[in-house]
């Protein structure tokens, strides 16, 4: 076990542990927010660059500060380390510069966004983003696609966090998307107008940060916070059958995989729950499912109880926990 | 005439087939190394000659080789960078080109020190060619018995390959290298962990450029001491500069580091001077990625002393009158030349060949690029300056390769030492259009 300091709080973690799931392990708002990282992925991260943060002390060892902020879901944490993350002038500043970045050429058009409400970018752009643009050339934009028949890309909105990519690798039984093209011009895509269609692509919309990848059974049914999460079960031959229903009265209108705080698919029986395309687009009965009762949902998305209020990242960050 | 050690035999004819190459001491390096030398009195031997990585970074190759790890029954892997794609830099096609030998024989003594039994050459995928003159070179050394199983006898086996590039300069990055060589896509890697730890197919892996291993072939014949006695305290040897732009004679030239930087412009053995008699304006010293030097501080550094062609000494200063070495692409500028439009050229470069995965590098890039081509062409205003500055500043240092770094640098020192060109651009709307800065600010200003 190794000792790092986050923000003024100690905390204890196995070593080998990334800053942010140290961080992660304090909870709260000590913990960085991470567009591409995805702990139920290999290999995610690294990417988005919004989760860096400041090294005031490597370790006890060697305690001399880093000069580069480091992404922490990819920096392993140091015995004696001194992580700056909310404290962090510099954070601050270059993870508005961040922000900015993915909103220059993202069209913000969440009023008609299916994501809208649930979407990490949003969240993002609340906390840490500036209320004008410094953009004044065109954006670039892509045709939305239908990648099979379940499910829209909207490339417009994409942030090229490659999650989808990686569920489509490790999930399923042959990718058939993946990234062309290179820079800001770099796009995802199917290879040739294939289809994706197998049994678990459909967690690519439930990973996906933003609106890029919607379900097409749910495009513009319904916004989200109109809806009642609720946990519901069914047996299943593909997967474990655990989900959300989204119920508006006593119609269901989408079926997700139970996501944490951080808007991760949760285990079940150690295993990441993921859902298959079964149970996500073909069972949309309430008789078709057990429903167990309300879904708490927290920490990002507008459904939790007043997180918007709460965010204030100018806080200076004085918390007495031990 | 300086002293050469790589390009002594380049111009005897013939010199790229074995045979021609062996008679002008070719391969005794390989002989001295793996009949009378264990694989550590060569990493010593390179860590001794100071060798300053040649591919842009100018990383002891000494020290780096020394952190390569080494566990029970793990092959390791050396591969050679002649991704070779920064603009301004082509000394590792000339020296592959004509005198492949040379490449193959320090490969050979790398390998043998760092024990890698598989090695290969990635060469930029534009330099088919050359590929091809490779490949007819390493099956000649292995008909001469200088590659394949039992080297002279010596008991080391190495295999040597050659691939072709993804077609990216973002492949030159050593860990997009390592990618493509996998075949995947040419996207840089997070590190930690490092080549050294974990590279091409998960194994310690080496990466050097061209010229790094090439120069390990005088090192190891005339020994650390000798090699060091040319070049300067910090930068000792020679170096490849590949020179162009308005330079009298471009091209290829070997220096021995430490001649005055003045030597080489206008020195008859080097490049003669500006051509057309026209005066020299500004020096990109060490390939597109590192900071633009303007006329005053081309010669000279700010305190006054000679400016050297040395790692040292074109770095003094740091970024706020200095530049760097670099991988020793050799820009020169004439009274004529626009700024502000070459700016726009690199910035559209680095737009177009970033690799897309973070995002301070694939918006900021596209982001620069846009903002550059508005005041090129008369449709900027003096925000778009600050703007400039800032993008870069927010680009540098916090993007996973360092590809975002090398697309700020020059921007933010064009701006430093030739604002006023910028500002021309947006007060003189029309005449930017009509023309570059440098040919018609006589006119107008
Ligand atoms: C975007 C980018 C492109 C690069 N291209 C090259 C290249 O074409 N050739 C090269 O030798 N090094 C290139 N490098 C540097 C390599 O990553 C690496 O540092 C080098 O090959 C190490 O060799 P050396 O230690 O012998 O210099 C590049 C680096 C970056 C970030
Ligand atoms: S489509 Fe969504 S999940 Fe895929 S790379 Fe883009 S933002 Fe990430
Ligand atoms: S800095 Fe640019 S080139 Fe390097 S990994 Fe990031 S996006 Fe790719
Ligand atoms: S979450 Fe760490 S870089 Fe994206």
């Amino acid at each position: 076990m190794v000792k790092v300091t986050i923000d003024g709080i100690e905390v204890e973690v196995e070593a080998g542990t990334t800053v942010l799931n140290a961080a992660r392990k304090i909870g709260g708002d000590v913990v960085p927010p991470a567009m591409c990282y995805y702990s139920k992925l290999e290999g995610s991260g690294g990417k988005c660059r919004t989760c860096l943060v400041e090294v005031a002390a490597g370790s006890a060892n060697d305690p001399r500060p880093m000069p580069k902020l480091v992404a922490s879901c990819s920096t392993p944490v140091q015995d004696g380390m001194v992580i700056k993350n909310k404290t962090s002038e510099k954070v601050h500043v270059n993870r508005g510069a961040v922000t900015e970045f993915l909103l220059i050429n993202h069209p913000l058009d969440c009023p008609i966004c299916d994501q809208a409400g649930e979407c990490h970018l949003q969240d993002l752009g609340f906390e840490h983003g500036a209320s004008g643009t410094r953009y004044e050339e065109e954006r670039r934009t892509f045709d939305p696609i239908d990648i099979g028949n379940k499910i829209k890309l909207h490339m417009n909105r994409c942030i090229l966090c490659y999650r989808c990519v990686m569920v489509a690798n490790q999930l399923t039984d042959k990718r058939v998307h993946g990234v062309l093209g290179r820079g800001d011009h770099a796009e995802i895509s199917t290879y040739i107008s294939n289809a994706i269609d197998n049994d678990f692509s459909g967690n690519m919309i439930d990973v996906c940060p933003v609106g890029a990848l919607t379900d097409k059974t749910f495009r513009f049914k319904s916004r989200v916070w109109f809806l009642k999460p609720m946990e519901a079960s069914r047996s299943c031959t593909k997967c474990a059958g655990k989900a959300v229903v989204w119920m508006f009265g006593e119609e269901i209108y989408r079926v997700t995989a139970r996501k944490d705080k951080y808007g991760e698919v949760e285990d079940n029986d150690g295993k990441p729950a993921w859902i298959c395309n079964d149970c996500r687009f073909d069972h949309k009965n309430v008789s078709d499912w057990n429903i167990e009762g309300p879904r708490k949902i927290n920490r990002h998305s507008v459904i939790s109880a007043n997180h918007y209020e709460k965010a204030n990242p100018l806080e200076n960050n004085t918390k007495k926990i031990k | 005439m300086g002293r050469k050690l790589l390009l002594e035999h380049i111009d005897v004819p013939g010199i790229e087939t074995f045979d021609v190459y062996r008679k002008n001491g070719g391969y005794r390096s390989v002989e001295k190394a793996l009949k009378t030398m264990s694989p550590e009195d060569v990493v010593e031997e390179v860590k001794k000659a100071n060798l300053k990585g040649r591919g842009g970074a100018g990383f002891p190759t000494g020290l780096k080789w020394s952190f390569l790890a080494k566990p029970e029954g793990v092959p390791r892997y050396l591969l050679c960078n002649a991704d070779e794609s920064e603009p301004g830099t082509f000394k590792d096609r000339y020296l592959m080109e004509k005198i492949p030998h040379l490449l193959i024989e320090g490969m050979i003594v790398s390998s043998y020190a760092l024990g890698s039994n598989l090695s290969y050459i990635y060469i930029r995928g534009e330099y088919m060619w050359v590929l091809e003159i490779l490949e007819k070179a390493i099956a000649e050394a292995y008909a001469k018995g200088f590659l394949g199983k039992n080297i002279l006898g010596s008991g080391f086996d190495l295999d040597l390959r050659v691939a072709p590039g993804g077609g990216a300069y973002i492949c030159g990055e050593e860990t997009a290298l390592i990618e493509s060589l996998e075949g995947k896509r040419g996207n840089p890697r997070i590190k930690p962990p490092f080549p050294a730890v974990k590279g091409l197919w998960g194994c310690p892996t080496v990466v050097n450029n061209v010229e790094s291993l090439a120069t390990v072939v005088p090192i190891i014949n005339d020994g650390a001491e000798e090699y060091t006695k040319l070049g300067t305290d910090a930068s000792n040897g020679t170096k490849l500069i590949s020179a162009c732009g308005n330079v009298t004679r471009g091209g290829v030239y070997e220096i021995e580091l430490g001649i005055s930087v003045e030597e080489f412009i206008y020195g008859d053995e080097w490049c003669r001077g500006i051509a057309n008699n026209k005066k020299i304006k500004a020096l990109v010293p060490g390939g597109s990625s590192v900071p633009i030097l303007p006329a005053h501080l081309i010669t000279k550094t700010a305190a006054g002393e000679n400016r050297l062609m040395s790692y040292e000494s074109l770095a003094d200063g740091g970024f706020a009158s200095g530049s760097m070495l670099g991988s020793g692409g050799f820009i020169v500028f004439d009274e004529d030349q626009c700024i502000v439009r070459n700016t726009w050229n690199f910035a559209r470069f680095y737009a177009h060949e970033s690799c897309g995965q973070c995002s301070p590098c694939r918006e900021g890039t596209g982001w620069m690029e846009k903002v550059l081509h508005r005041l090129e062409n008369g449709k900027g205003n003096m925000r778009d300056i600050e703007l400039l500055a800032d993008i870069n500043k927010k680009i540098e240092g916090n993007t996973i390769c360092p590809l975002g770094d090398a697309a700020a640098w020059p921007v933010a020192a064009a701006i430093r030492h030739f604002r006023e060109e910028f500002e021309w651009h947006v007060t003189h709307p029309e005449d930017a259009v009509k023309g570059n800065y440098g040919l018609l600010k006589g006119i107008t200003v």
